[in-house]
């Protein structure tokens, strides 16, 4: 199982509408992927509970049928 | 064991154990590069903590993502707090505030000589 990139896009601004994504495909199989999120909602918030937010934005896709999103958030 | 018994477990291990990490595989054998990074990081700071290999029962490979609402292996735990997986830990790592964090926490590693 995979997801595309641009569903993984898209429910993050769904989320985060301010949000710039950048998304790299690691292994080019569509399923291993690199995401860089910089969002005003993550100000504030510690790693952890940016990781969530993101988490949820993907609506329990990770860790299902995204195998793996390294993630990388940050306030601008 | 019940969920809830499951949650009982995992939060006894947290509580008993200054370092836990609840991984794929166990620490002198991964099972996964994400587990293994995390458990590279802490052998390399010369940190001891407790792995629990979750491919050895279900119930705690779910269980402990219910426990942190957190859809992933690895999980990191110190002095009962969580605190990421293997992107966090990565991170904090290079910035050194894993480093930070442990000592602050008074956990013994090997690195004190170089903090500046």
């Amino acid at each position: 199982m995979a997801m595309a990139a641009e569903d993984i896009a898209r429910l993050i601004k769904e989320r985060f509408p301010d949000a710039e994504i950048n998304i790299e495909d690691l292994a080019g199989d569509g399923d291993h992927y690199s995401a860089t999120i910089v969002s005003e909602a993550f100000r504030g918030k510690s790693r952890v509970q940016q990781h969530q937010m993101v988490y949820d934005a993907l609506k329990g896709n990770m860790g299902g049928v995204l195998h793996a999103l390294a993630l990388k958030t940050a306030a601008p | 064991m019940s969920a809830q018994d499951v949650q009982d477990w995992i939060g006894k291990q947290i509580a008993g154990n200054d370092v836990v990490l609840f991984m794929k595989g166990t620490k002198t054998m991964p099972q996964c590069g994400f587990s293994m990074q995390v458990a590279q990081i802490l052998n390399h700071l010369g940190v001891e903590f407790k792995d629990i290999n979750v491919l050895e029962d279900m119930s705690v490979r779910d269980g402990i993502k219910a426990y942190s609402n957190w859809p992933t292996i690895p999980q990191l735990y110190v002095k009962g707090e969580f605190i990421g997986g293997c992107d966090i830990v990565r991170e904090m790592f290079q910035a050194g505030e894993l480093q930070e964090l442990l000592s602050g926490k008074g956990i013994a590693t090997n690195t004190q000589t170089l903090t500046a």
